[in-house]
């Protein structure tokens, strides 16, 4: 990205200058990605326990949901194929990431100026990315083995007996991934939340939490005195 | 048998206790299978055929007298053959009727997600109601017996029923009412274990099957179905019959400690998030410091 994605205005406080985080086709797909897997998580739980399998009733009952769930797997997958292909080099993990993962009690305390600056996406959101992506290839192949396991015969039986474990435990990883992805940037950190719907953050946000890319995309090099003191 | 007997005392995928179970003492009952008085003439074949309302399907002819591999969704009883050489080299045709054991502890019912898609009666029946069926097929995991079979079209597992309709209004099984030997019976489950190692005793002491027994595996609780087989040490040897059929393992574990440890860590990571929330509040952004807010100094 270049500095012709900064809007530039007259005014003097540049803190409130907006720049372009997310492109529309990066929304799309991500909201796209987001409602697929909405689905498979209120399906999926609708199976996964009795107590939740009134979640079922809500997107149209049992059959439906058995009926739907795989296949917006696959609607899945194909967005998260298409993020992997936008991100990866994004994503990549870096020394500075492993710096900044060996800091993350000062990110849990909120203390975010002791952390080492970091780019795009810090260590947490491309742990998040490789989680989903490795976790999506396991759910995908097991997945398929629970759609039509009726067609496997009876002594590859155990291919049953471990797609349902893998199915089930890697879900629940997701899951716990998703959760704190909500989390994350629906409640925590104040302006994630817009920047994946409008795709822009202000000058201050991208200063404060991806320091190092946002003297990327302003086309500057990163003054020593934004590195944190330590 | 009365009508009663078909008090439900187990229900699939279902939150919370079942609705009065308990409330009667009742009979459990029992189909016993004779395999050493079996002549494989397949009149419980047709019998089971009949009573359901199928048509004969195609049968698949793999060299043997067994009408197909294995049963289908529409063919829940099957007679299964095999040519056993004995080690005094004497050949031995072996028949087993296969349909669903009826287990106490049924893994069908344990694995189905969907409420009152299989039920359990007090009378030991283990049934399935496919208008609350999702199509999962998780059933067949279940299964340590290869018995729910899968529909494509209807996308709903049918087996047999033990004649649950006919059970309940007193009436026997329709393939024991078809069987010209004598080699099924239907009872009381006492009954039947009394009647089959009566049977079984027999042959140790004075048909020359020393291994004779009685087939009523425990590693299901025990089989509201039982045989008596002429060599209850190798069951393996009758259409690939289970020695020691279990739920299995991965199902124990998926709906047994994984089950308890996903909810735990889902209702806890919630929980741990809004604590987080409360303890430090949101992130929020910093102005930029004066000296680095300015584009004068881009290089
Ligand atoms: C990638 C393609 C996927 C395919 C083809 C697939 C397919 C299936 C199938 C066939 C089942 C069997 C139960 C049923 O549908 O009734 C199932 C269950 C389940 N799926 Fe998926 N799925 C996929 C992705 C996901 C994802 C991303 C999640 C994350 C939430 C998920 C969560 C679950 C859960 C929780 C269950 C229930 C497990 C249980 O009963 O304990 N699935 N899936
Ligand atoms: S396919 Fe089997 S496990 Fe799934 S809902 Fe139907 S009866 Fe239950
Ligand atoms: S034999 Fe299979 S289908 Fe029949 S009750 Fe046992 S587990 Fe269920």
């Amino acid at each position: 990205m270049t500095t012709d994605a900064v809007s530039r205005s007259s005014a003097a406080n540049q803190n409130e200058e907006t720049i372009v985080r997310y492109t529309f086709f990066e929304r799309i797909n991500h909201w796209l990605g987001a409602f697929s897997y909405i689905y498979l998580l209120i399906t999926g739980l609708a199976f996964w326990s009795p107590y939740l399998y009134w979640l079922a009733a809500i997107v149209g009952g049992g059959p439906a949901a058995r009926f739907w769930h795989p296949w917006f797997g696959l609607v899945f997958t194909a967005s998260l194929f298409v993020t992997f292909v936008q991100w990866r080099g994004d994503m990549q993990i870096t020394d500075a990431d492993r710096a900044w993962g060996r800091a993350i009690p000062d990110y849990i305390k909120n203390e975010d100026d002791k952390l080492p600056p970091v780019g795009r996406f810090n260590f947490g959101q491309k742990l998040f990315f490789w989680g989903i992506f490795y976790g999506l290839i396991l759910l995908l192949l097991s997945g398929v083995m629970l759609w039509y396991t009726e067609t496997l015969p009876w002594s590859l039986r155990f291919v049953r007996y471990a797609a349902i474990l893998i199915h089930a435990s890697v879900a629940l990883i997701t899951i716990g991934l998703f959760l704190i992805h909500v989390y994350m940037s629906a409640f925590l950190e104040e302006g994630s939340f817009g920047s994946m719907i409008l795709g822009r953050v202000t000058r201050a946000w991208a200063w404060t939490f991806h320091r190092t890319w946002y003297y990327q995309v302003i086309g500057r090099t990163q003054p020593s005195s934004s590195l944190p003191k330590r | 048998m009365s009508q009663a007997s078909t008090e439900i005392v187990r229900i699939s995928g279902h939150a919370g206790t079942v609705p009065g179970a308990g409330l009667n003492r009742e009979y459990q009952v029992c189909k016993l299978v004779d395999t050493t008085t079996c002549i494989g003439c397949k009149a419980c074949e047709v019998a089971c055929l009949e009573w359901n309302g199928y048509t004969f399907s195609e049968t698949t002819f793999d060299n043997t007298y067994q009408t197909m591999p294995e049963t289908a969704w529409n063919y829940w009883n099957l007679i299964k053959f095999n040519e056993h050489e004995r080690a005094d080299g004497t050949m031995m045709l072996l028949m087993r009727k296969d349909q669903c054991m009826h287990c106490a502890d049924p893994g069908c019912l344990a694995a189905c997600p969907a409420d009152a898609a299989i039920v359990q009666y007090a009378n030991g029946i283990v049934d399935f109601q496919e208008e609350h069926c999702i199509g999962c097929g998780y059933c067949m995991t279940g299964c340590p017996f290869n018995i729910p079979k899968f529909d494509p079209p209807s996308r709903k597992v049918f087996k047999c029923t033990l004649c649950n309709d006919r059970v309940s209004v007193g009436l026997e099984p329709a393939c024991i009412k078809a069987c010209p030997t004598g080699c099924l019976h239907f009872g009381t489950k006492p009954e039947m274990k009394e009647l089959a190692e009566t049977r079984a005793s027999h042959l140790r002491e004075n048909s020359g099957f020393p291994d004779a027994g009685v087939y009523d595996p425990a590693g299901v609780g025990g089989t509201h179905v039982i045989y008596v087989l002429h060599d209850a040490k190798n069951p393996e040897l009758y259409g690939g019959l289970p020695k020691d059929p279990r739920i299995p393992l991965s199902v124990r574990l998926w709906k047994g400690p994984l089950k308890w440890l996903g909810n735990l860590a889902m209702v806890g990571g919630i929980v741990g998030m809004a604590l987080h929330y409360m303890r430090f509040g949101p992130k929020k952004e910093e102005p930029i410091p004066p000296n680095e807010n300015s584009d004068e100094r881009r290089v």
